[in-house]
């Protein structure tokens, strides 16, 4: 086989791959749901029309020249979505490191590794894109609806974006792993993929809070120190909002920049790819936890459960990166707190339905960690104590690790407002409950490791979760302003969970 | 035999996936004894312990363990046994001593009692220098090693364990090996199923052989060869005799 034609070869080899791991996240990893997979697919993309129209729809008949506040919003925007790209390329990066099983035939395989690996980039950047331009046809559609086809100029720019984002998050990836190490790179990596496209808009948050007294991240963005503070009409800065309202040489130059970019990293880092992997095999986890033997805890054998459950969870690198994001969200509304406490704003009232929804959230990746995610599900059910009382010390950990969580940011709410403390509090207790017993409902046997896929396990049980965080956090919002009209709204959510109840697979 | 002497009494054990795997099997395992479960792949040995176990709930049948019910009564049972796969789950992000603890946590056993038990456990199988070291980077063999030290350090009176040295290399299986015929000369009971008929050869009291779900023949080496009419075969020989006669009727 010539040189070119194994490249091809190779090429194709891991596109397929990439799609094959794509199809197995929409359709659960099970056979025969291709085609349902396809028209939900189709039926979500239309459906985002809708939510799109309603963000963007109103910035169509945007044209060239503009003035300076509208080109900040655009490019912020521009710049969120790239965080959000730069947030799933860390994360493909790391994959290609430590999940992929076939480093190992690869790297004995007579095969020039450089090439291998600058495809293996190439194919990373290409699924970037392609995930990207999924989630961005709905959005431009609306605007070259509204306001023309010079618009379609935005899908250069989401390639463009794509590209760039592969680019650095390769460089920045095995650059931590020359500083920090493998285990290490892994875990920040996972962090920083976790929260780096909500920090972007969290910081805006803070900022919009911090500056004006409010939650609207807008209000930073088209605040005259904005303007003031941005480059020229002229500068570079500009290029992708240039470019995506269809200046083709703001176009092009973006998307120049972005190859340039993806070929030097392919160029300068594709041989190291080859060292990084190996040094990841080498080190693969010797972590030590000190030297001296702690003396064994007795206890209830509910205890022992609870205790393996609290360290798995301190140890696991997923959990702090997933709790990290959720306490970011928490962070703007800590900060609205303590900024109406002096002002006594009736904006307060906002930050119930995030403390809510956050509490479900977290409850819910928590609950499937330890009842779904018990790696070593042999043991526990040989052991001699009976599954219920598993069940509950698993839920106990759930209930006891939120508490610790939101009880100082409920307390501190206590201070501004004691019915509203107390109302957030119940709302806290019955959105993690909720979500916990979707959990305990949809409950299978799997690995830990599997954590970044159990939406895909059951996606009947990812939306019953998410819609019931929702359900609550309304209703806590709700409460608080037209106490009777919370009722209704927290009947419809109870109903919601008797009907995800009346879904979920039979237990035994 | 009344199933009060015996450490497994299994009768008209049955369970039905896709197809019959388990056909109605009886099953005397003798305390003290060390039992070797054969049968070539899909023959339903690993069904029949993971009923026994208590991980798979049987279609019918009983299974008692030491005299105590196991359907009815399954935490007493589970009390005095201990399972190991052949493919052992451990906690990557614990250490062996921390699993350990955690296992005899579990099993209610006195700290001070199981923690020099953990400890001599894990020497006695190598692990020694590893006791720290979380078992996220431990070998299959390193593993399958902690999984045991598991099983043992809460004093079952009953081990069963699933194909225990697949993966292990030749002076690990023979610490297995002593360590476990060292638990038999104390009185426990193992149950073993292996495709390594040499092991079942050597250190097994008596043999059951499983085709199909069902067991076709059972007893010391001497009196299988005697059943059969061989009178100087290897257990090899007469397991692929046996087998072929069972497909055969099949």
């Amino acid at each position: 086989m010539s040189s070119a034609l194994a490249l091809t070869w190779f090429a194709r080899h891991e596109l397929r791959l990439a799609w094959r791991e794509w199809l197995a996240m929409m359709t659960g990893g099970r056979r025969g749901r291709k085609r349902a997979a396809a028209i939900g697919l189709v039926a979500f993309a239309a459906f985002l029309h809708i939510p799109a129209w309603a963000v963007i729809g109103r910035f169509a008949d945007l044209q060239l020249p503009l003035d300076k506040s509208p080109l900040i919003v655009i490019t912020a925007t521009i710049l969120l979505a790239w965080a959000l790209m730069l947030s799933q390329a860390i994360e493909s990066v790391t994959r290609v490191f430590y999940a992929r099983a076939d480093l190992d035939l690869i790297m004995s395989s007579p095969v020039r590794l450089a090439n291998v690996f600058s495809i293996r980039i190439a194919a990373i950047a290409l699924s970037i894109i392609a995930m990207a331009l999924l989630f961005s046809t709905p959005f431009v559609d609306v605007l070259v609806i509204g306001g023309g086809v010079r618009w379609l100029a935005a899908f250069g720019v989401v390639i463009a974006m794509g590209l760039s984002a592969a680019a650095i998050a390769i460089a920045a990836t095995i650059v931590l792993f020359r500083l920090i190490g493998p285990a290490r790179t892994r875990l920040v990596a996972q962090i920083l993929a976790a929260i780096i496209g909500a920090g972007f808009v969290i910081a805006l948050q803070v900022a919009a809070i911090l500056s004006y007294g409010t939650l609207s991240r807008f209000a930073v963005l088209t605040s005259d120190a904005a303007t003031a503070i941005a480059p020229g009409m002229d500068s570079m800065f500009w290029w992708p909002a240039r470019a995506a309202l269809g200046d083709g040489e703001a176009l092009l130059l973006l998307l120049s920049f972005g190859l340039v970019l993806l070929g030097a990293v392919m160029a300068i880092f594709s041989p190291r790819f080859a060292d990084t992997a190996v040094s990841v095999a080498a080190q693969a986890g010797s972590s030590r936890q000190g030297t001296r033997a702690k003396a064994f805890r007795g206890g209830s054998r509910q205890q022992a459960l609870r205790r393996k459950e609290f360290l798995l969870l301190r140890r696991d690198p997923w959990l702090i990166s997933q709790t990290l994001m959720q306490l970011l969200y928490l962070v703007p509304p800590a900060l609205f707190l303590w900024r109406s406490f002096s002002d006594s704003s009736t904006a307060i009232v906002l930050i119930t339905p995030v403390i809510v929804m956050a509490a479900g959230q977290l409850a819910g990746g928590l609950a499937w960690l330890t009842i779904s995610g018990e790696d070593s599900a042999d043991l526990v059910a040989t052991a001699p104590l009976p599954p219920a009382r598993v069940i509950r010390a698993k839920i106990e950990v759930v209930l006891i690790t939120i508490g610790i969580i939101f009880a100082p940011l409920v307390l501190a709410l206590g201070f501004a407002s004691a019915p509203q403390a107390a109302i957030t509090a119940i709302g806290v207790i019955i959105s993690a409950a909720a979500a916990t017993s979707i959990q305990l409902w949809f409950r299978v046997q799997a690995k830990r490791s599997q954590f970044r896929r159990r939406q895909t396990s059951s996606r009947l049980a990812t939306f019953a979760e998410a819609f019931s965080s929702i359900g609550w956090a309304a209703t806590a919002a709700i409460a608080l302003a037209v106490p009777l009209a919370a009722i209704i709204s927290g009947m419809m959510t109870a109903g919601l969970l008797a009907a995800t109840w009346k879904l979920s697979p039979r237990r035994e | 035999m009344k199933s009060e002497q015996s450490a497994l009494h299994v009768r008209g054990l049955t369970k039905r996936f896709d197809r019959l795997a388990v056909d109605g099997l009886d099953l005397t395992v003798r305390a003290g004894e060390f039992y070797a479960l054969v049968g070539p792949n899909g023959a339903g040995k690993t069904t029949t312990l993971r009923m026994v176990a208590g991980l798979l709930k049987p279609d019918a049948g009983s299974v008692a363990i030491l005299g105590v019910d196991a359907l009815i009564n399954p935490v007493a049972a589970k009390q005095m046994m201990a399972w190991i796969s052949d493919e052992p789950m451990i906690y990557d992000k614990l250490t062996p001593l921390e699993y350990l603890e955690f296992v005899a946590g579990l099993w209610g056993i006195d700290p001070a009692v199981s923690q020099r038990s953990a400890q001599d456990l894990l020497v006695s199988l190598g692990l020694e220098p590893h006791l720290h070291e979380r078992c996220e980077g431990f070998s299959k063999g390193m593993r399958q090693k902690v999984a045991l030290a598991g099983a043992l350090v809460h004093d079952p009176r009953l081990i069963i364990l699933d194909e225990p040295l697949t993966g292990l290399d030749a002076v690990s299986a023979r610490h297995v090996k002593g360590l476990l015929g060292n638990r038999v000369r104390e009185g426990c009971t193992v149950i073993m199923t292996t495709h390594i008929l040499e092991v079942a050869e050597r250190m097994a009291d008596r043999i059951g052989v499983i085709a199909a779900g069902r067991l076709v023949a059972e007893g010391t080496l001497a009196e299988l060869r005697q059943q059969n009419g061989h009178t100087d075969t290897s257990l090899e020989d007469l397991f692929i005799a046996l087998v072929d006669v069972e497909a055969a009727a099949a």
